[in-house]
Protein backbone atom coordinates (compact mmCIF):
# COMPACT_ATOMS: atom_id res chain seq x y z
CA UNK A 1 0.00 0.00 0.00
CA UNK A 2 2.83 2.61 0.84
CA UNK A 3 4.77 1.54 -2.22
CA UNK A 4 1.20 2.49 -4.36
CA UNK A 5 0.80 5.87 -2.80
CA UNK A 6 4.57 6.64 -2.87
CA UNK A 7 4.50 5.38 -6.91
CA UNK A 8 1.08 7.62 -7.23
CA UNK A 9 2.61 10.58 -5.58
CA UNK A 10 5.68 10.10 -8.00
CA UNK A 11 3.93 9.72 -11.28
CA UNK A 12 1.68 12.34 -10.55
CA UNK A 13 4.13 15.38 -9.51
CA UNK A 14 5.99 14.34 -13.24
CA UNK A 15 2.83 14.27 -15.05
CA UNK A 16 1.86 17.96 -13.80
CA UNK A 17 5.28 19.27 -14.25
CA UNK A 18 6.11 17.52 -17.71
CA UNK A 19 2.79 18.91 -18.64
CA UNK A 20 3.27 22.77 -17.67
CA UNK A 21 6.19 22.15 -18.98
CA UNK A 22 4.14 21.55 -22.52
CA UNK A 23 2.74 24.55 -22.40
CA UNK A 24 5.79 26.57 -21.17
CA UNK A 25 8.45 25.20 -23.44
CA UNK A 26 10.29 27.55 -25.76
CA UNK A 27 11.22 25.19 -28.00
CA UNK A 28 8.23 23.04 -29.71
CA UNK A 29 10.34 20.33 -29.50
CA UNK A 30 10.62 19.90 -26.24
CA UNK A 31 7.09 20.70 -26.32
CA UNK A 32 6.46 17.58 -27.74
CA UNK A 33 9.13 15.05 -25.93
CA UNK A 34 7.36 16.54 -22.24
CA UNK A 35 4.15 15.79 -23.65
CA UNK A 36 5.62 11.92 -24.58
CA UNK A 37 6.60 12.28 -20.87
CA UNK A 38 2.75 13.23 -19.50
CA UNK A 39 1.94 10.45 -21.57
CA UNK A 40 3.33 8.00 -19.92
CA UNK A 41 3.11 9.63 -16.40
CA UNK A 42 -0.55 8.96 -16.81
CA UNK A 43 -0.54 5.35 -18.34
CA UNK A 44 1.00 4.52 -15.11
CA UNK A 45 -1.23 6.59 -13.33
CA UNK A 46 -3.91 4.09 -15.16
CA UNK A 47 -1.81 1.37 -13.96
CA UNK A 48 -2.23 2.18 -10.64
CA UNK A 49 -5.55 2.32 -11.27
CA UNK A 50 -6.28 -1.36 -12.57
CA UNK A 51 -6.83 -0.60 -15.82
CA UNK A 52 -3.75 -1.89 -17.62
CA UNK A 53 -4.94 -2.26 -20.62
CA UNK A 54 -6.22 1.69 -21.45
CA UNK A 55 -2.71 2.11 -19.91
CA UNK A 56 -1.26 0.02 -22.87
CA UNK A 57 -3.54 1.72 -25.69
CA UNK A 58 -2.64 5.30 -24.55
CA UNK A 59 1.03 4.29 -24.47
CA UNK A 60 0.27 2.93 -28.07
CA UNK A 61 -1.68 5.25 -29.60
CA UNK A 62 -0.47 8.58 -28.31
CA UNK A 63 3.68 8.16 -27.98
CA UNK A 64 3.65 5.50 -30.82
CA UNK A 65 1.07 7.83 -33.71
CA UNK A 66 -0.16 11.23 -31.91
CA UNK A 67 3.35 12.46 -30.59
CA UNK A 68 5.03 11.18 -33.64
CA UNK A 69 2.64 13.11 -35.72
CA UNK A 70 3.23 16.15 -34.00
CA UNK A 71 7.00 15.74 -34.23
CA UNK A 72 6.91 15.59 -37.93
CA UNK A 73 4.90 18.62 -38.32
CA UNK A 74 6.50 21.00 -35.88
CA UNK A 75 10.10 19.59 -37.78
CA UNK A 76 8.53 19.58 -40.96
CA UNK A 77 7.23 23.21 -41.08
CA UNK A 78 9.36 25.64 -41.73
CA UNK A 79 8.41 28.36 -38.72
CA UNK A 80 10.02 31.06 -36.85
CA UNK A 81 8.64 30.06 -33.22
CA UNK A 82 10.84 32.62 -31.61
CA UNK A 83 8.65 35.32 -33.48
CA UNK A 84 4.73 33.41 -32.45
CA UNK A 85 5.76 33.67 -28.60
CA UNK A 86 7.34 37.16 -28.60
CA UNK A 87 4.46 38.82 -26.32
CA UNK A 88 3.47 35.50 -25.09
CA UNK A 89 4.16 37.16 -21.67
CA UNK A 90 1.34 39.56 -22.35
CA UNK A 91 -1.26 36.65 -21.85
CA UNK A 92 -0.10 35.36 -18.93
CA UNK A 93 -2.22 37.29 -16.69
CA UNK A 94 -5.62 36.44 -18.16
CA UNK A 95 -4.00 32.77 -18.72
CA UNK A 96 -3.82 32.83 -14.88
CA UNK A 97 -7.24 34.37 -14.45
CA UNK A 98 -8.78 31.97 -16.35
CA UNK A 99 -7.18 29.38 -15.04
CA UNK A 100 -7.47 30.24 -11.36
CA UNK A 101 -11.88 30.64 -12.45
CA UNK A 102 -11.45 27.24 -13.63
CA UNK A 103 -9.65 25.26 -10.66
CA UNK A 104 -12.05 26.97 -8.05
CA UNK A 105 -15.00 25.97 -10.28
CA UNK A 106 -13.28 22.18 -10.03
CA UNK A 107 -12.59 22.45 -6.45
CA UNK A 108 -15.85 23.70 -5.27
CA UNK A 109 -17.37 20.96 -7.52
CA UNK A 110 -14.67 18.49 -5.69
CA UNK A 111 -15.47 19.60 -2.49
CA UNK A 112 -19.20 19.06 -2.33
CA UNK A 113 -19.34 15.87 -4.26
CA UNK A 114 -20.22 12.46 -2.78
CA UNK A 115 -21.10 9.25 -4.47
CA UNK A 116 -24.93 8.42 -3.76
CA UNK A 117 -25.25 5.84 -1.72
CA UNK A 118 -27.03 3.23 -3.93
CA UNK A 119 -24.43 4.10 -7.07
CA UNK A 120 -22.04 1.21 -6.19
CA UNK A 121 -24.96 -1.09 -6.39
CA UNK A 122 -26.25 -0.14 -9.34
CA UNK A 123 -23.13 -0.77 -11.96
CA UNK A 124 -23.98 -0.88 -15.71
CA UNK A 125 -21.26 -3.48 -16.24
CA UNK A 126 -19.29 -4.92 -12.51
CA UNK A 127 -16.24 -5.19 -12.73
CA UNK A 128 -16.13 -9.19 -13.25
CA UNK A 129 -13.64 -11.02 -10.29
CA UNK A 130 -10.61 -13.08 -11.43
CA UNK A 131 -10.60 -11.97 -15.03
CA UNK A 132 -7.89 -10.08 -16.15
CA UNK A 133 -8.56 -5.99 -17.41
CA UNK A 134 -8.12 -6.78 -20.91
CA UNK A 135 -10.38 -9.65 -20.78
CA UNK A 136 -12.78 -8.21 -18.87
CA UNK A 137 -13.31 -5.10 -21.41
CA UNK A 138 -13.27 -7.38 -24.52
CA UNK A 139 -16.27 -8.91 -23.00
CA UNK A 140 -17.90 -5.93 -23.00
CA UNK A 141 -16.81 -3.85 -25.58
CA UNK A 142 -17.86 -6.53 -28.58
CA UNK A 143 -21.16 -7.02 -27.29
CA UNK A 144 -22.93 -4.81 -25.03
CA UNK A 145 -20.95 -1.34 -26.42
CA UNK A 146 -20.42 -3.18 -30.32
CA UNK A 147 -22.21 0.32 -31.57
CA UNK A 148 -19.82 2.40 -29.82
CA UNK A 149 -16.56 0.02 -30.63
CA UNK A 150 -17.50 0.39 -34.61
CA UNK A 151 -18.30 3.94 -33.85
CA UNK A 152 -14.80 4.65 -33.13
CA UNK A 153 -13.72 2.80 -35.94
CA UNK A 154 -16.06 4.76 -38.33
CA UNK A 155 -14.83 8.23 -36.61
CA UNK A 156 -10.78 6.38 -37.65
CA UNK A 157 -11.93 5.87 -40.66
CA UNK A 158 -13.38 9.63 -41.97
CA UNK A 159 -10.30 11.31 -39.98
CA UNK A 160 -8.08 9.24 -42.11
CA UNK A 161 -9.52 9.67 -45.19
CA UNK A 162 -10.21 13.77 -44.39
CA UNK A 163 -6.45 13.83 -43.42
CA UNK A 164 -5.51 12.45 -47.10
CA UNK A 165 -7.75 14.70 -48.80
CA UNK A 166 -6.68 17.63 -47.43
CA UNK A 167 -2.62 17.23 -47.52
CA UNK A 168 -2.74 15.45 -51.09
CA UNK A 169 -1.76 17.71 -54.00
CA UNK A 170 -0.92 17.07 -57.53
CA UNK A 171 2.09 19.27 -58.27
CA UNK A 172 2.21 20.84 -61.87
CA UNK A 173 5.36 20.14 -63.71
CA UNK A 174 6.46 16.88 -61.69
CA UNK A 175 6.72 13.72 -64.16
CA UNK A 176 5.11 10.91 -62.73
CA UNK A 177 5.43 7.19 -64.26
CA UNK A 178 2.28 6.31 -65.72
CA UNK A 179 2.06 2.72 -65.38
CA UNK A 180 -0.78 2.08 -68.13
CA UNK A 181 1.33 3.90 -70.46
CA UNK A 182 3.69 1.91 -69.91
CA UNK A 183 2.23 -1.33 -70.22
CA UNK A 184 0.03 -0.75 -72.65
CA UNK A 185 2.57 -0.21 -75.10
CA UNK A 186 2.78 -2.60 -78.33
CA UNK A 187 5.62 -3.98 -80.20
CA UNK A 188 4.97 -1.69 -82.99
CA UNK A 189 5.13 1.87 -81.37
CA UNK A 190 8.22 0.80 -79.62
CA UNK A 191 10.53 -0.79 -82.43
CA UNK A 192 10.75 -0.13 -85.87
CA UNK A 193 12.71 -1.94 -88.36
CA UNK A 194 14.16 -0.58 -91.30
CA UNK A 195 16.30 -1.66 -93.78
CA UNK A 196 20.01 -0.23 -93.99
CA UNK A 197 21.84 -0.35 -96.95
CA UNK A 198 25.64 -1.19 -97.16
CA UNK A 199 27.66 2.90 -97.30
CA UNK A 200 24.62 4.85 -96.69
CA UNK A 201 22.99 6.11 -94.08
CA UNK A 202 19.41 6.35 -92.57
CA UNK B 1 0.18 7.81 5.00
CA UNK B 2 -3.36 8.12 4.13
CA UNK B 3 -4.01 5.64 0.97
CA UNK B 4 -4.71 7.02 -2.02
CA UNK B 5 -8.41 7.90 -2.93
CA UNK B 6 -10.45 8.46 -5.38
CA UNK B 7 -10.22 12.53 -4.98
CA UNK B 8 -6.61 12.16 -5.35
CA UNK B 9 -6.88 11.39 -8.87
CA UNK B 10 -9.32 13.77 -9.63
CA UNK B 11 -7.30 16.94 -8.11
CA UNK B 12 -4.67 15.40 -10.62
CA UNK B 13 -7.19 15.42 -13.27
CA UNK B 14 -8.08 18.76 -12.14
CA UNK B 15 -5.09 20.37 -12.26
CA UNK B 16 -4.29 18.55 -15.52
CA UNK B 17 -7.24 20.30 -17.17
CA UNK B 18 -6.35 23.63 -15.79
CA UNK B 19 -2.78 23.41 -17.42
CA UNK B 20 -4.42 22.71 -20.43
CA UNK B 21 -6.98 25.79 -20.61
CA UNK B 22 -3.75 27.87 -19.41
CA UNK B 23 -1.47 26.29 -22.12
CA UNK B 24 -4.31 27.60 -24.70
CA UNK B 25 -4.17 30.62 -23.54
CA UNK B 26 -0.52 30.81 -22.95
CA UNK B 27 0.42 30.64 -26.86
CA UNK B 28 -2.37 31.99 -28.50
CA UNK B 29 -0.57 31.94 -31.61
CA UNK B 30 1.04 28.20 -32.21
CA UNK B 31 -1.25 26.30 -33.06
CA UNK B 32 0.80 23.39 -32.58
CA UNK B 33 1.01 24.09 -28.39
CA UNK B 34 -2.37 24.54 -28.58
CA UNK B 35 -3.45 21.39 -30.13
CA UNK B 36 -0.92 19.69 -27.78
CA UNK B 37 -2.53 21.37 -24.83
CA UNK B 38 -5.93 19.65 -26.15
CA UNK B 39 -4.59 17.07 -25.70
CA UNK B 40 -3.59 17.56 -22.20
CA UNK B 41 -7.68 18.40 -21.39
CA UNK B 42 -8.76 14.81 -23.28
CA UNK B 43 -5.90 13.13 -21.20
CA UNK B 44 -7.57 14.87 -18.00
CA UNK B 45 -10.87 13.96 -18.65
CA UNK B 46 -9.69 10.30 -19.64
CA UNK B 47 -8.13 10.34 -16.07
CA UNK B 48 -11.36 11.05 -14.39
CA UNK B 49 -13.12 8.43 -16.60
CA UNK B 50 -10.96 5.80 -15.61
CA UNK B 51 -10.86 6.55 -11.89
CA UNK B 52 -14.36 6.80 -11.53
CA UNK B 53 -14.30 3.15 -13.46
CA UNK B 54 -11.87 2.06 -10.95
CA UNK B 55 -13.31 2.92 -7.70
CA UNK B 56 -17.02 2.75 -8.76
CA UNK B 57 -16.21 -1.12 -9.75
CA UNK B 58 -17.70 -0.39 -12.87
CA UNK B 59 -16.35 -0.98 -16.25
CA UNK B 60 -18.43 1.52 -18.35
CA UNK B 61 -16.14 4.62 -18.05
CA UNK B 62 -13.04 2.90 -19.63
CA UNK B 63 -15.49 1.89 -22.60
CA UNK B 64 -15.73 5.27 -23.13
CA UNK B 65 -11.97 6.67 -22.04
CA UNK B 66 -11.30 3.94 -25.25
CA UNK B 67 -14.19 6.11 -27.43
CA UNK B 68 -12.31 9.64 -26.30
CA UNK B 69 -8.99 8.69 -26.75
CA UNK B 70 -9.95 7.01 -30.34
CA UNK B 71 -11.37 10.93 -30.73
CA UNK B 72 -8.41 12.66 -29.62
CA UNK B 73 -6.51 10.82 -32.05
CA UNK B 74 -8.46 11.76 -35.16
CA UNK B 75 -8.74 14.93 -34.11
CA UNK B 76 -5.03 15.53 -33.61
CA UNK B 77 -4.57 13.58 -37.18
CA UNK B 78 -7.15 16.20 -38.78
CA UNK B 79 -5.95 18.81 -37.20
CA UNK B 80 -2.75 18.64 -37.83
CA UNK B 81 -3.22 17.98 -41.82
CA UNK B 82 -5.28 21.44 -41.82
CA UNK B 83 -2.40 22.83 -40.19
CA UNK B 84 0.20 21.34 -42.77
CA UNK B 85 -2.77 22.59 -45.68
CA UNK B 86 -2.76 26.14 -44.48
CA UNK B 87 1.11 26.89 -43.74
CA UNK B 88 1.54 25.18 -47.14
CA UNK B 89 -1.12 28.27 -48.58
CA UNK B 90 -0.54 30.78 -46.61
CA UNK B 91 3.35 30.38 -44.65
CA UNK B 92 2.68 31.22 -41.29
CA UNK B 93 0.69 29.26 -38.83
CA UNK B 94 -0.02 32.56 -36.59
CA UNK B 95 -3.91 32.06 -35.72
CA UNK B 96 -4.30 36.10 -35.20
CA UNK B 97 -3.99 35.82 -39.16
CA UNK B 98 -6.87 33.30 -39.83
CA UNK B 99 -9.42 35.59 -41.47
CA UNK B 100 -9.73 34.49 -44.76
CA UNK B 101 -13.43 33.57 -44.07
CA UNK B 102 -14.25 37.18 -42.38
CA UNK B 103 -15.97 35.19 -38.97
Amino acid sequence: MLLATIAFYLFSTVLIAAALLVVSARNPVHSVLFLILAFFNAAALFVLLGAEFLAMVLIVVYVGAVAVLFLFVVMMLDIDFAELRRDALSYVPIGLAVGAVLLGELVLVGGSWAIAPGATGVAANPTPAGVTNTEALGRILYTTYVHVFQEAGMVLLVAMIGAIVLTLRHRAGVKRQNAAAQIGRTRKQAVELRKVRPGEGL
Amino acid sequence: MAPIALGHYLTVAAMLFTIGIFGIFLNRKNVIIILMSIELILLAVNINLVAFSSFLGDLTGQVFALLVLTVAAAEAAIGLAILVVYFRNRGTIAVEDVNIMKG
